[in-house]
């Protein structure tokens, strides 16, 4: 053997010695999402997120002194495929545990199969509540603010208005019909004398919009709630422009300051609407800014909702990890609940009673930001979860209704 | 109106070179992308917008033409199914291309200068684009009325829209007229594309989410009749903007009720006209020779599937159980397009009420396993008794496009009926039984049931049944000249076929534990269409062929890429032009020779 080869083998061999994190095995995190079809503008930066976050942590050395690894598989939008991928990745691949999903669907099936299997399944941004209430069970924990949630935080807002006729849109399924319930209903108690004058239920993903835009019109409602977004909230947004709509009646969106649905309207963005969103641009908690200048810098491109939700459900995870002092299973459960984590946006916590995380969202006005050619949110407040979240014990009369 | 240009495109394609062409949403697609960077581009000021959206028009003609001439042309020997796949794949390809070079967020197109406003009408504003637009569709059909009522080439193409193989006994050059009709069908596709981009987001999903439409819109107008088309167009678009006010919740599924009645009372569409021959679209099988599979391989296959999978890591006995599923769907789909030769666009119908009706056993009438698991085909075959019924009067697309319109409508019942189903959030928790919950056990009670299901199709294939079946396939009015009830059978086909697919849907539900109106959704249906070309068509044993190699290959390529559509859609394209009749049927011809 040359002397050359000796000396490499022997710092090798020091290398490995000094540094045990290396030697160990990995860590390994399963993410199932929907990064084709619909669910990809919203899962790409979410990804990117993450990409980021675990790059972060093992240039510290990982967590528990292993390596940390994350293996991405695509459900295609499909509740099947995505219970596909559940099975290779805790079968095959032997994952400490699952996360991600994005369609509420998509979301329930894997949070079936992880508690018919015994796995941990860390829901990220699916907003149905069934997750954590009606189907609820032990091993899913959620991140974002979830449907009831952010219709609450507007109702809380919009109850307060002079408006008292409400017409509402939304795609026909149930993430749709549960922001209009939870909204409507909140509405109600805080201003008894409100009535609805028009329900809208168009297809998902197919939106013709210039018949409902009359429709609405001819309504005539004080106020309209909106549940639509994507390419049906841009055609939305075009036909009832050039109708007028935005000038005759004050309207509600439920997720429409967020960063994924307002900037490709670029200035077409309506103002003066009441939104739930993330102003990643004008929050300004200095880890969040570093948060910020990271991911910009890193990707070239500024961070949406998803980035953020994606880098606070993996240090959740991590979190969770170093309290358990585990990948085991039971240890990771039981390390969730109750869990506190310091995010960019601060610190939250996972409820013990249900597994729903107090991250938040901010409630605030759109307005136009010539300079950067896009739609922003102005006057906005941080709404935590603890808030608007419903009490154990009402939890506790949700769980046991299934 | 962009419905009617896109559908008139369509139509023209289908009716003259029958192809059934699922890549003409995607042509659509990409003329949007490429208008929006022209738009960009161009250094015309106002006038980009229009010349973009003509650039890309033509641009699209051209990709039509080229798509013709390098790939479609090269099938056309083969069973007329075949082109169909190749199209699939084109689907796949266009998706992942689109993501690659634009990126999957959505994009918010250019508005048409000059006609960004809206005028009053009636107390009402109207957008002038939307005027235009009108005004455009009908202008569109002038000149194709002038094409195909004052041209040389307008009269061949009518012509070979009636009767293709008079046209080339005649000596017309096929494949010219093909590429012709190719470019300009997908020329119009393009037109429709790149006009959408002022009222419309573009995303990386428009292609799906405008093409089942637009198969709609022609076959209620009439297969290859362009005033169909647009007669359609317009009763679509009316109900569409009406009955969002009169019934809000029915959004998802008023077009396919509007198809269902429309095929029921005019089995030939609006416009259309009966076809000069009953030709069924499974009449190019006709003739050809069946291929057989020895039975050592048989018994050899049947060996393995008993004694290996114990030994396999457990994701693999899971992907199996998939695979027998799906074999067993393919099959029960062959028996309709194999052997009785009416293609089904609406399969899923049958997986997704077995799927449902054990699901719902076990939900509501909390079932045993294997009543709930015998309820799945049960449920299934009540079913296709209903919509077979309605089903089997008509022929060729019509009939492949009324079984979609079941299928649609059981979708709809199903995503809407939250009491029952559980809307689109699904039933949850439907397990094996705890005897066969380990998946190698539930991998025998998959294999027993979906092997009993392959063996009892291949006999019932060989029995008179389904030799009555082919000769009705053959040629149905001899078949009926000697004393053939040739609809009862048809009938009875497709009960069986239902049956069958609905035990597969039973076995994957308890693979999965829950179930969703997706499984009743289009690309179930598609699918085993695509297993059963795969595979080759001429042969029973190529439904699971065919199967278990896009499971397979769906399964290794999803988990080592994220553009799997892209590196599926090109496999499939290559295995297309490398066996034109299937795998099985290019092996037994080769075999043969």
């Amino acid at each position: 053997m040359p002397r050359r080869s000796i000396a490499l083998l022997l710092v090798t061999a020091l290398v490995v010695i000094a540094a045990p994190s290396v030697a160990q095995a990995p860590i390994r995190i399963g993410e199932i999402n929907s990064f084709s079809g619909i669910g990809a503008p919203f899962t790409g930066p979410y990804r990117q997120a993450i990409e980021m976050v675990v790059d972060e942590i093992n240039a510290k050395g990982g967590v528990l002194g292993r390596r940390i690894e994350v293996l991405f598989r695509d459900d295609k939008g499909q509740p099947a495929e995505a219970v596909k991928h559940a099975q290779e990745l805790v079968a095959a691949e032997k994952v400490s545990l699952i996360s991600g999903t994005f369609l509420s669907n998509v979301g329930l099936a894997v949070s079936d199969w992880a508690k018919q299997n015994n796995t941990l399944f860390v829901a990220a941004e699916p907003l149905t509540e069934a997750i954590t209430w009606s189907k609820g069970h032990d091993h899913v924990f959620r991140v974002r603010p979830n449907t009831y949630e952010q219709g609450r935080m507007l109702a809380e807002k919009a109850g307060r208005m002079k408006y008292t006729k409400w017409a509402t849109i939304g795609p026909n399924y149930e993430y749709g019909k549960r922001a209009w319930e939870t909204f409507r209903d909140r509405l109600k108690d805080l201003k008894p004398d409100v009535q609805v004058v028009g329900e809208h239920w168009p297809t998902l993903g197919k939106l013709e919009a210039g018949p409902f835009v009359t429709a609405i019109l001819s309504q005539n409602p004080d106020a309209l709630y909106v549940s639509l977004f994507g390419s049906d909230w841009i055609a939305f947004v075009r036909e009832a422009k050039k109708r007028g709509l935005f000038d005759k009646m004050f309207v509600v969106g439920i997720l429409l300051g967020e960063p994924e649905y307002i900037d490709p309207l670029g200035l077409e963005a309506p103002e003066g609407m009441l939104v739930t969103g993330y102003p990643w641009y004008d929050i300004a908690i200095p880890a969040h800014k570093e948060f910020v200048a990271r991911f910009t810098k890193r990707n070239d491109k500024n961070p949406v909702l998803g980035s953020l939700v994606g880098y606070v459900t993996y240090l959740s995870i991590f979190e969770a990890l170093r309290k358990a002092g585990s990948t085991d299973t039971d240890k990771l459960v039981a390390a969730f609940r109750g869990l506190k984590v310091e995010t960019p946006i601060g610190p939250i916590s996972y409820r013990a009673s249900d597994g729903q995380s107090t991250m938040g969202a901010w409630v605030g006005t759109t307005r136009l930001d010539a300079k950067r050619g896009v739609g922003i949110m102005v006057n906005h407040e941080y709404v935590p979860g603890e808030k608007v979240l419903p009490s154990d014990d009402e939890v506790k009369k949700l769980r046991s209704g299934s | 109106m962009v419905l009617f240009l896109i559908a008139s495109g369509l139509s023209l394609i289908f009716g003259v070179t029958r192809v059934v062409n699922f890549a003409h949403g995607s042509f659509y697609m990409l003329a949007a992308y490429v208008a929006y960077t022209l738009t960009a581009a161009l250094p015309l000021g106002a006038a980009s917008f229009y010349v973009a959206v003509g650039l890309a028009a033509l641009f699209l003609g051209l990709l039509g033409a080229a798509v013709e001439m390098a790939l479609l042309r090269r099938v056309y020997r083969a069973p007329e199914l075949y082109q169909l796949l190749l199209t699939f794949a084109l689907v796949l390809v266009a998706s992942d291309f689109v993501k690659l070079v634009w990126g999957s967020e959505n994009k918010t197109g250019p508005m048409a200068p000059g006609l960004a406003g809206a005028v009053r009408i009636a107390g009402q504003l109207v957008p002038t684009y939307d005027l235009a637009l009108i005004v455009l569709g009908p202008a569109v059909a002038a000149g194709l009325w002038w094409v195909f009522y004052r041209t040389r080439w307008g009269v061949l193409i009518r012509a070979a829209t009636q009767d293709r193989e008079m046209v080339a006994l005649l000596g017309v050059d096929q494949a010219r007229l093909f590429t012709g009709v190719f470019a300009l069908g997908s020329l119009l596709a393009g037109l429709a594309g790149a006009l959408q981009i002022p009222r419309q987001a573009l995303t990386t999903v428009m292609d799906a989410a405008i093409i089942t439409e637009a198969f709609v819109v022609v076959v209620v107008g009439g297969m290859g009749s362009v005033p169909g088309a647009l007669l359609a167009a317009v009763v679509i678009g009316v109900i569409d903007a009406f009955g969002v006010l009169v019934l809000p919740r029915a959004t998802l599924v008023l077009t396919f009720v509007v198809m269902a009645i429309v095929l029921v009372t005019r089995p030939w569409g609006l416009l259309g006209r009966p076809e000069a021959q009953a030709r069924s679209a499974g009449a190019a099988i006709a003739g050809a020779h069946a291929v057989t599979v020895p039975r050592l391989v048989v018994a050899a296959l049947v060996a393995l599937l008993v004694a290996v999978p114990p030994l396999l890591p457990t994701f693999y006995v899971w992907v199996l159980v998939e695979i027998l599923a799906f074999a067993l769907f393919a099959a029960s789909l062959h028996l309709l397009m194999g052997s009785a030769g009416m293609v089904s666009f609406g399969h899923a119908a049958a997986f997704g009420i077995g799927a449902y009706g054990a699901a719902l056993l076990v939900r509501w009438a909390n079932a045993p396993m294997p009543v709930a698991f015998l309820g799945a085909p049960v449920a299934a075959g009540l079913a296709a008794i209903i919509i077979g019924f309605f089903c089997v009067r008509l022929s060729s697309i019509y009939f492949a496009m009324l079984t979609l319109a079941f299928a649609q409508i059981a979708y709809a019942v199903a995503h809407q009926w939250y009491d029952v189903t559980g809307g689109d959030n699904g039933l949850l928790g439907i397990w094996p039984a705890r005897a066969v919950a380990s998946p190698v056990r539930y991998y025998y009670v998959a294999l027993v049931a979906c092997g009993a299901g392959l063996a009892l199709l291949a006999a019932i294939g060989r029995a008179p049944f389904g030799l009555t079946l082919r000769a009705a396939r053959d040629h149905a009015r001899r078949a009926e000249a000697v004393g053939i009830d040739v609809r009862a059978h048809q009938w009875l086909a497709f009960i069986v076929a239902g049956v069958f697919g609905g035990l597969a849907g039973g076995t994957f539900v308890f693979l999965k534990g829950s179930v969703f109106p997706e499984s009743l959704a289009v690309p179930v249906s598609v699918e085993p269409l695509v297993m059963v070309l795969l595979g080759g068509i001429h042969s029973l044993a190529g439904a699971p062929l065919g199967a278990a190699l896009y499971k397979l290959l769906d399964t290794v390529v999803t988990r080592y890429t994220e553009y799997w559509q892209l590196v599926l859609g090109t496999i499939l394209v290559v295995l297309v032009l490398a066996f034109p009749r299937g795998i099985l049927g290019v092996l037994g011809a080769r075999a043969r020779d």
